[in-house]
């Protein structure tokens, strides 16, 4: 312990010498900060879309308020969810060559069919049949220019009849159900990107497709509290408590699986105790302790756990509970942003010689950087924003959604 | 006989040909049919050979030749963070950790140990791309840019690699880099250029001592044929089922 305390402070006190030996290909950390972002979107879009296949799939009624919102918000990351990809590719112009001639063995080159079916067959197709409805209702209601962006949206399916109608229900609930096990391939296949690589004991894990799957499930769930609070908040709607309480539970037990998961995967590690075992042990308490044990585990992952469990089961008034809930989800997306650095930027402070520990300098500028990171994880709440404005997801006739009194 | 009239005289002929062949030739060679020609003069076929390379620990003596030598032979740039092969001292103590180090990969030679170190035993050993036979780069290259050529050697075609520097973390052995200029992936080649021409591989051509040896295995006139009969073989993290064809005589356990 006292060795640890020590490794940590000295690495505090001197962050930015690589220490041990590093092969000399290794100074430059090649997978950044954008490469932290994109797993950390893709985790989103699958959590939330998760949420959203509960109220669907197995009638969690108490989520309706939330239903539409998720499967926008699931849309709206999706979208952003390549761009730090591309901005971080040595020739983004050659990308499509990952479409026209796939190197079949890749994991990465097949991540683009997964990509493209998630947002093509289950995404915009559930959105599209969920929404279908409206869109007819509003291309007649509608003046000017927005009836002609409807009328263009029903795709020339005006049939509303009760008969089409149904078929719209029964087809949205079949590619729900498919839908369930492609965002749990979306991200479980993230996951795998990184723990099929044998070279890197730190990712070679077959944990991590799992890890991830239910890391993505925690934070889509923690999203929607945050983005459900806001939005009512913003639209002066009462919250419906009902459906934050079953979030809050949700939230509490997907956390609890994956933080099971990962506390398996840690002893598992420390009881192998393989050739690795001790620059990781290096690594943690001194470059990742802070990300680690302070952002991951213990503000990102304890903290909240506890906060959701007083919120939920104590007795205090609802206002409190919110608070309490807001908070924890917050810090919930903190945990899952440190989780993402930490598998990416931890998966490459330490030499594949096993010898050293080198620096990861994070710059401010430029496409790599902190600035163009802040702007990637906005972006999606913009493109939620103007898909909300055209796809209102709220259903301001339910009892629940009353008017606040201003 | 007038149908016998020949339809042009020796003289109208030479001056017709003497003005259409050159135009043709101009013609044909400017369609590239030149290089079909010059394509057949060259009796290289890249099946009949599977190169490979041995490394002799006990013969190198760390002087850094062959990192300098692939440096300016393969425009690799001269910044400390970018080696198609890199020269590692070991040293290794009666008692504790091994000190490893590899100052600008060799090329300025090494530092002075700190007085007083104690050694058990030291070495030098020469890194470079293992064109493994199951290469972890290949696997993962989602373009396909990097590949196993025909004659054994992993190669990167630079004008498809999308720069994605997913076998940069592939590579167990820190081979690979990304080219701060064309910004792809980039790594040792065997000399690509020279090895097709029947030249050595840079490095080896300059190494003194003979501790890189470049053959090929299946060739029994090869060096590295005899090399690999006289020594106790042994290639870098066997553990990974790379299947490496860099072969190494007197690697201690402390080589990673």
């Amino acid at each position: 312990m006292t060795h640890t305390l020590l490794a940590a402070l000295t690495s505090l006190a001197n962050p930015m010498a690589p220490s041990g030996y590093i092969y000399p290909n290794e100074f430059e950390l090649h997978w950044s900060l954008l490469i932290i972002v994109y797993p950390y979107l893709t985790g989103l879009v699958a959590g939330a879309f998760i949420l959203a296949s509960l109220e669907r799939v197995f009638n969690v009624k108490a989520l309706q308020p939330v239903y539409r919102l998720s499967l926008l918000t699931a849309l709206a990351f999706m979208i952003i969810a390549p761009l730090p990809l591309l901005a971080h590719l040595g020739h983004p112009e050659r990308c499509l060559e990952m479409f026209l001639t796939p190197h079949v063995a890749s994991a990465m080159a097949m991540f683009g069919f997964v990509y493209a079916w998630y947002l093509s067959v289950v995404l915009l197709l559930e959105i599209w049949f969920d929404y279908r409805k409206d869109i007819v209702n509003w291309g007649n209601e509608k003046k000017g220019f927005m009836k002609y962006v409807y009328k263009a949206l029903t795709l020339g399916a005006t049939d509303i009849s009760k008969k089409s109608l149904a078929f719209d229900e029964k087809i949205g609930r079949a590619i729900t159900i498919i839908g369930i096990p492609s965002a749990f391939l979306l991200h479980g296949y993230v996951g795998f990107i990184f723990g099929s690589i044998k070279a890197n004991p730190w990712w070679s894990s077959v944990l991590i497709p799992i890890v991830f799957i239910f890391s993505a499930i925690v934070s889509g769930i923690a999203l929607m509290l945050i983005i459900y609070m806001v939005t009512s908040m913003f639209r002066w709607k009462h919250i419906d408590m009902k459906c934050l309480n079953k979030l809050a539970e949700l939230l509490l037990y997907a956390m609890i699986i994956d933080f099971g998961l990962e506390f398996l995967d840690f002893i598992h590690r420390l009881y192998e105790s393989e050739e690795s075992i001790h620059i990781l042990a290096e690594m943690i308490s001194s470059r990742l302790f802070i990300s680690l044990i302070i952002s991951q585990i213990l503000l990102g992952s304890l903290v909240p756990m506890v906060a959701l469990v007083v919120a939920r089961f104590g007795k205090f008034p609802s206002e409190m509970k919110r608070i309490l809930y807001f908070i924890a989800a917050l810090l919930v997306q903190v945990g899952i942003f440190s989780t993402r650095w930490n598998v990416v930027i931890g998966g490459q402070l330490f030499s594949k010689s096993l010898r050293g520990l080198t620096v990861y300098k994070v710059d401010l500028f430029g496409l790599e950087g902190v600035f163009m990171s802040i702007l990637l994880l906005l972006a999606p709440l913009g493109v939620l924003y103007v898909l909300t404005k055209v796809l209102p997801p709220w259903d301001d006739t339910d009892p629940g959604a009353a008017q606040i009194q201003k | 006989m007038k149908n016998n009239k020949p339809q042009m005289n020796r003289r109208e002929f030479i001056d017709t040909v003497s003005r259409k062949v050159p135009t043709w030739l101009a013609f044909v060679s400017a369609f590239g049919a030149g290089e079909l020609i010059l394509a057949k003069d060259s009796d290289y076929n890249p099946e009949d050979h599977d190169y490979a390379m041995g490394i002799e620990i006990h013969n190198c003596i760390g002087c850094g030749r062959c990192a300098d030598a692939c440096k300016n032979e393969n425009k690799v740039p001269r910044e400390h963070s970018y080696f198609r092969t890199w020269v590692e001292r070991y040293v290794i103590p009666p008692e504790g950790e091994a000190i490893v180090d590899s100052p600008n990969g060799g090329i300025d030679g090494f530092p002075k140990l700190k007085e007083g170190t104690e050694i058990l035993r030291s070495f030098f050993v020469p890194k470079l791309c293992n064109h493994c036979a199951e290469a972890p780069c290949v696997q993962v290259c989602p373009v396909g840019a990097t590949f196993t050529s025909r004659d054994g050697v992993v190669l990167v075609d630079e004008s498809y690699c999308v720069g994605c520097r997913y076998c940069i973390q592939a590579c167990p052995y820190g081979a690979r880099y990304l080219h701060p200029e064309t910004h792809t992936a980039d790594k040792c080649t065997f000399c690509y250029h020279r090895i097709t021409k029947g030249l050595l591989p840079a490095c080896v051509e300059v190494c003194p001592t003979g501790a890189r040896i470049f053959g090929e295995k299946g060739r029994r006139s090869s060096p590295l044929r005899r090399f690999l009969r006289f020594n106790d073989i042994t290639v870098l993290k066997p553990g990974l089922n790379t299947q490496p064809k860099v072969y190494y005589a007197g690697a201690d356990m402390e080589v990673r």
